[in-house]
């Protein structure tokens, strides 16, 4: 059965919030320009007394919501991840983590999605410097389906949350058969011998070189491992120790993420497999549209089961 | 009206119809803000700094850096004028491996520093400003930022050492089109009273009509307004300026014309050009 498009995640995102923020007035929007890019006019609109917004200010956006917590409010703060993961990461690594407010930090157009508009805009670090802060649970949902359950469990998580957003339309990957579970893999289909591991919107890449590969013959393992922190080591290891290969994809420098998660693992459980990380290379990126950039890196689906095939030969 | 200050206005109604070309033929752009700042641009290179493609690789010369990097279309029409690149090289604009994407970026001859988070280029621009003075440079460095950006604490952190160190050399220009993406300045995060705050903060401050060439022509003669003191423009603009159904309109902050609206805005500019 053919995966049917949905909608940008994104969008995704603003509606369940929405959603709850009507059942649960202790929800509160932080915004710093961005709701536009959010998604989240319509929220401003039906909700203006759960909306702050407090004008082109990621730091004084973090730290605010770090005080509306303390005031007992269950804050979203809503950013473009290249800013929020940046310029206000010592608000977030004092006043949110160290601090143990449990505000969501809501990366909006993560990774390349802002395309041309060049590595400003880009968030190809946040896993990274998110991952070594203490306290700070990581997710980047797949498809709409974890887009929207992530927030509802958000809603009443108790702990530090940063949830990565694309805003591209994504294939419904899961069609709702699944469970979601913030620090739980979701193993989309269990293959032999190859596994393919992503996070966030690269699972739907990672879904597609599947099915490149199964026409050749070869049955891979595709993992959504939503969860970058904390790491469900346990799904990994199974899966890595039943794989001859294992490649790791994600929007996201090679440096910090998914795929050296996954080498820490290999490495300190004495799995010895044929290993390969898939991520944006330490260059001066390519410029162009997210797809044509992904694309370039290494990410097309073709891309990803050549590289898979490589290793078999 | 000067020979020329003719010349600039016409010059600013070219420049107009190039960052429309540029946007439409693209597919995206920060529109409204290039057009309220394309005079400012204009003025600046034409008249007021010392900065060409010849003496570019020299830092004995003036400096700019676009702090509101996103309204690049701006910058690079009037860098393409003053001769640091083609046309046919701007065509490229947000093609796939171009250089010419939707922030400055130092890969484009003439552009000083990267820009594109905003609160950045006051810092920098202080930092240049501070380094020229210590080596008795007569070189002066002109910033220029929105008015939305203002909201950026690291704005008022630059604001602070620009004073300490007396940067008479420092032109801090604001493109106060009163609006950003959401809406209103004064909605979304109130600035006023603007220039008392700047004041207050150690800078001279003077007001202009940013989308007036003479307005501009004029202030720009006055520099430095206050020997030991940081100079700050507030240059009064209309985001989309130099274009009716743009003017003034938060949508047009990052919307690019269709086909109906450039052909509407392009036959306006020549209007405009045959009276100019
Ligand atoms: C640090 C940072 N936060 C957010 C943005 C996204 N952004 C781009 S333009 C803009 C609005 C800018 O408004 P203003 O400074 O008034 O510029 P203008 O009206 O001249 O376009 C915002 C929020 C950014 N580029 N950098
Ligand atoms: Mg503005």
């Amino acid at each position: 059965m053919p995966n049917t498009l949905g909608k940008p995640n994104l969008e995704i995102f603003a509606d369940t919030l929405l959603m709850e923020a009507k059942k649960d007035s202790k929800i509160i929007v932080v915004t710093s320009d961005s709701r536009g890019s959010g998604k989240l006019v319509p929220f401003g609109k039906e909700l203006p007394q759960q909306i702050v917004e407090v004008g082109i200010a990621e730091q004084n956006l973090v730290g605010i919501s770090a005080g509306l917590s303390a005031s007992g409010k269950k804050v979203f703060a809503v950013s473009p991840a290249s800013f929020l993961t940046a310029r206000s990461l010592e608000q977030i690594k004092n006043d949110i983590a160290y601090s143990d407010h449990p505000v969501a930090l809501v990366g909006i157009s993560a990774g390349i999605s802002y395309g041309q508009l060049g590595s400003t805009h880009h968030s190809i670090h946040d896993f990274a410097v998110m991952r070594c802060i203490n306290n700070m649970t990581i997710v980047a949902p797949a498809d709409n389906f974890e887009a929207s359950e992530v927030i509802k469990q958000a809603v009443n998580y108790n702990h530090p949350l940063y949830i990565r957003y694309g805003k591209k339309p994504m294939l419904d990957i899961h069609s709702g058969k699944t469970q979601f579970q913030i620090g739980k893999a979701i193993i989309i289909e269990e293959g032999e011998d190859v596994a393919l591991i992503a996070t966030g919107e690269t699972v739907q890449r990672a879904f597609l070189a599947s099915q490149i590969l199964k026409e050749n013959n070869i049955n891979p393992t595709i993992v959504s491992m939503h969860t970058i922190k904390p790491f469900d080591s346990e799904t990994f290891l199974n899966i890595a120790k039943k794989s001859k290969i294992i490649v790791s994809i994600e929007e996201h420098s090679e440096f910090g993420g998914l795929g050296e998660q996954c080498a820490s693992l290999l490495a300190q459980n004495q799995i010895n497999t044929n290993f390969k990380i898939i991520g944006i290379p330490d260059e001066y990126m390519v410029n162009g549209s997210q797809s044509d950039v992904l694309d370039y890196y290494n990410m097309s689906p073709e891309k990803i089961a050549n590289t898979t095939k490589s290793l078999i030969d | 009206m000067t020979s020329h200050s003719k010349l600039l206005k016409q010059k600013s109604i070219e420049y107009r119809k190039t960052i429309l070309e540029i946007i439409f033929n693209s597919g995206a752009g920060h529109t409204g803000g290039s057009l309220s700042c394309v005079d400012i641009l204009n003025v600046l290179y034409n008249s007021v700094m010392d900065i060409s493609p010849k003496n570019f690789s020299k830092i004995d010369r003036d400096h700019f850096i676009q702090s509101k990097g996103h309204s690049v279309e701006a910058l690079y029409t009037v860098l393409c004028d003053c001769g640091f690149f083609q046309r046919n090289d701007l065509d490229t604009l947000n093609q796939f491996n171009s250089h010419f994407i939707g922030h400055p970026t130092k890969k484009i001859p003439g552009i000083e520093h990267n820009t594109g988070a905003l609160g950045h280029g006051l810092s920098v621009a202080v930092g240049l400003a501070l380094g020229l003075k210590k080596d008795k440079k007569k070189h002066r460095v002109f910033t220029l930022l929105g008015d939305g950006e203002l909201s950026e604490g690291s704005v008022w952190e630059a604001a602070t050492s620009a004073s300490k160190y007396n940067l008479d050399n420092l032109v801090v220009i604001i493109d106060r089109n009163k609006l950003q993406i959401t809406g209103g300045t004064e909605e979304v995060n109130p600035i006023e009273p603007l220039s008392n705050k700047f004041e207050s903060f150690g800078f001279k401050v003077q007001e202009a009509d940013g989308n007036s060439i003479e307005s501009l022509l004029n202030i720009f003669q006055n520099i430095p307004f206050q020997e030991g003191m940081p100079n700050m423009i507030i240059a009064n603009t209309v985001k989309g300026a130099g274009i009716s159904f743009i003017e003034n309109q938060v949508s047009w902050h990052h919307k690019v014309p269709t086909q109906e609206e450039f052909n509407l805005a392009i036959q306006e500019l020549e209007e405009n050009l045959k009276n100019a």
